[in-house]
């Protein structure tokens, strides 16, 4: 649905975005990840034309973004939720983008009410919101045309962890029902748990892409080491079998760190007849990955 | 590309022009700011009639309606510039124009919306100006006995023409600068300090003295008012007009229609 062909943005000598191409299918949650001044908020906007491309191009169903007529029927945005009035009432801004839309008033009653806005806090002018209103707002917005496709720059930014789930049901929902999403994050917690697609993006370039399990699997490839965490009754002898199989073993808090996927370790302890009270993946191959991958753009060291 | 990956957009309207201008027309008063502007361009006409009213009738000072709009014009060509300058830089400085064209990527109609936004404002503070003229005429008729309603249609025309031209003027620097500032610094020089430096200039250059009328807005535009003014009259006020009208408008929409909205 959204298809990026060869995008790249410069800036002077400054290279944003360079040379990326990646798609977006209908029915799936794609998550943008990457550090601070990777390149995300930048290819985004290129995507709905407020940022002209240095060369190559996005189309969205096939179409240049300005050739879509009425826009926001068709594809909701929210690159920033600040970037409002700060003198408008949360519902007025929704009144004005009803109206460019052509939309009846209903329709922001019924979005206000989908992203929990109360009637008074929809009177507040925008200055008085906290980053969440802005957010929820910013969504609301989004979603006011009834859009085939989403496009959100940081949409998880200033929500409480209540929030965040509530964020995560509603577009897993929306893809479910054939929209297709794309989301931006820095976080790759944030990502990971909803996106079905994720696109590792660093220094403006594509790093990696793939489902979880794909870049997973490319982690282990690379020498990441996939790993996993298990608590036993007796740890001592689970250790003692995942030894023997050849599997490197380490203490790590009450339990143990283990080099090999879960299932191997499900498989000795059932051999040896450990009683496993704990036996979770290591979510730190992806984050591995993404650190490393990343690593040229990112403004800490990584230890 | 299967049939599933492209979107099917044969139903959907483009957004027609009158909806463009009835959300900026809206967005011209919905914010406090927007509001006691145009509550203030009333405000401050009324209070200055009401002075003059009270001024002429307490020294018996004879005064035509035309001499109330006068007033009104005076005050109006330096407030409706700023009208000119918010209705454009407030995009700018709130950062709404990202959202404004998302919705509507065809910037030429956002601006032109605007643009005819502020020409509608005009049009209602030239009749709301009128009207406070009219009230305070009458009034001095009740209070002298007598009253002057010279005023004519010609009058009329050019208080209209030469006030959605100061407002288009706020509106063209607004473009060129997108601040809301630097746009209101630079109307007011055009305005204020402009002048006697064309003068000054004038009296000391010869040369400069015979350039000035062409490129002297201000002062062409007094041909408006006065119908018996001569073709060279007129071709000045286009001159200058092209001069400080024109190509500010050009080089500022040529810049907003490729600038990256941020």
């Amino acid at each position: 649905m959204i298809e990026v062909q060869g995008l790249t943005r410069t800036y002077g000598t400054f290279t944003a975005v360079d040379n990326i191409s990646f798609s977006c299918v209908p029915g799936t949650v794609t998550g943008f990840l990457g550090p601070n001044g990777a390149g995300k908020t930048t290819t985004m906007r290129v995507m709905v034309g407020l940022t002209p491309a240095s060369s190559g191009k996005v189309t969205i169903g096939g179409h240049l973004y300005k050739d879509i007529p009425n826009p926001g029927r068709h594809v909701g945005v929210l690159l920033d939720a600040s970037a409002q009035h700060a003198g408008r009432t949360g519902r007025e801004i929704l009144e004005l983008g009803a109206t460019t839309m052509g939309l009846p008033s209903s329709r922001v009653d019924e979005m206000l009410e989908l992203v929990s806005l109360t009637p008074t806090e929809a009177k507040r002018r925008l200055r008085n919101y906290s980053l969440g209103m802005k957010q929820r707002l910013g969504i609301a917005h989004a979603l006011l045309g009834d859009p085939s496709v989403l496009i959100l720059d940081e949409p998880a930014n200033g929500l409480d962890p209540a929030g965040i789930r509530w964020m995560r049901g509603l577009l897993k929902g929306y893809a479910e029902r054939g929209g297709t999403v794309l989301l931006s994050s820095h976080l790759l917690h944030e990502v990971e748990q909803i996106a079905d697609e994720m696109i590792l993006i660093g220094n403006g370039k594509i790093v990696a892409q793939g489902d979880k399990k794909t870049l997973l699997a490319g982690a282990a490839a690379k020498g990441g080491g996939v790993h996993s965490y298990a608590t036993a009754l007796d740890n001592a002898a689970l250790a003692a079998a995942l030894t023997a199989k050849g599997i490197t073993v380490a203490g790590a808090g009450d339990g143990l760190r283990i080099e090999a996927e879960s299932v191997e370790v499900g498989r000795a302890a059932l051999e040896a007849g450990v009683v496993l009270t704990d036996l979770r993946g290591g979510e730190g191959g992806l984050e591995d990955l993404f650190l490393e991958l990343t690593a040229e753009t990112q403004r800490e060291a990584i230890s | 590309m299967s049939a599933i990956h492209t979107l099917d957009v044969s139903g959907t309207a483009k957004t027609p022009f009158h909806r463009l201008v009835r959300v900026e027309l809206r967005k011209s008063y919905d914010t406090r700011a927007g509001f006691w502007l145009l509550l203030s361009i009333a405000l401050i006409v009324l209070a200055a009639e009401i002075i003059v009213l009270a001024v002429t009738t307490v020294q018996d000072e004879a005064i035509a309606f035309g001499d109330f709009i006068g007033v009104a014009a005076f005050l109006t060509s330096f407030l409706l510039p700023v009208l000119g300058i918010m209705v454009l830089t407030t995009e700018w400085s709130q950062r709404s124009a990202m959202v404004t064209f998302s919705l509507e990527p065809r910037r030429p109609l956002v601006i032109a919306a605007k643009a005819l936004v502020g020409v509608l404002l005009t049009l209602a503070t030239v009749a709301i100006a009128i009207g406070i003229g009219a009230v305070c005429t009458l009034l001095y008729r009740l209070i002298e006995g007598h009253a002057d309603w010279t005023f004519g249609w010609p009058d009329m025309f050019a208080f209209l023409l030469t006030q959605v031209l100061a407002m288009l003027g706020g509106f063209a620097l607004a473009a060129l600068l997108l601040n809301t500032p630097a746009a209101i610094v630079a109307f007011f020089v055009y305005k204020w300090v402009l002048p006697p430096l064309f003068f000054a200039g004038a009296a000391l250059m010869g040369w400069f003295d015979s350039l000035r009328p062409w490129i002297d807005f201000q002062s062409s535009q007094e041909a408006i008012w006065d119908w018996s003014s001569s073709g060279e009259d007129w071709a000045q006020l286009v001159v200058s007009g092209i001069v400080w009208l024109v190509i500010p408008l050009a080089i500022g929409i040529r810049r907003v229609l490729r600038a990256e909205v941020k």
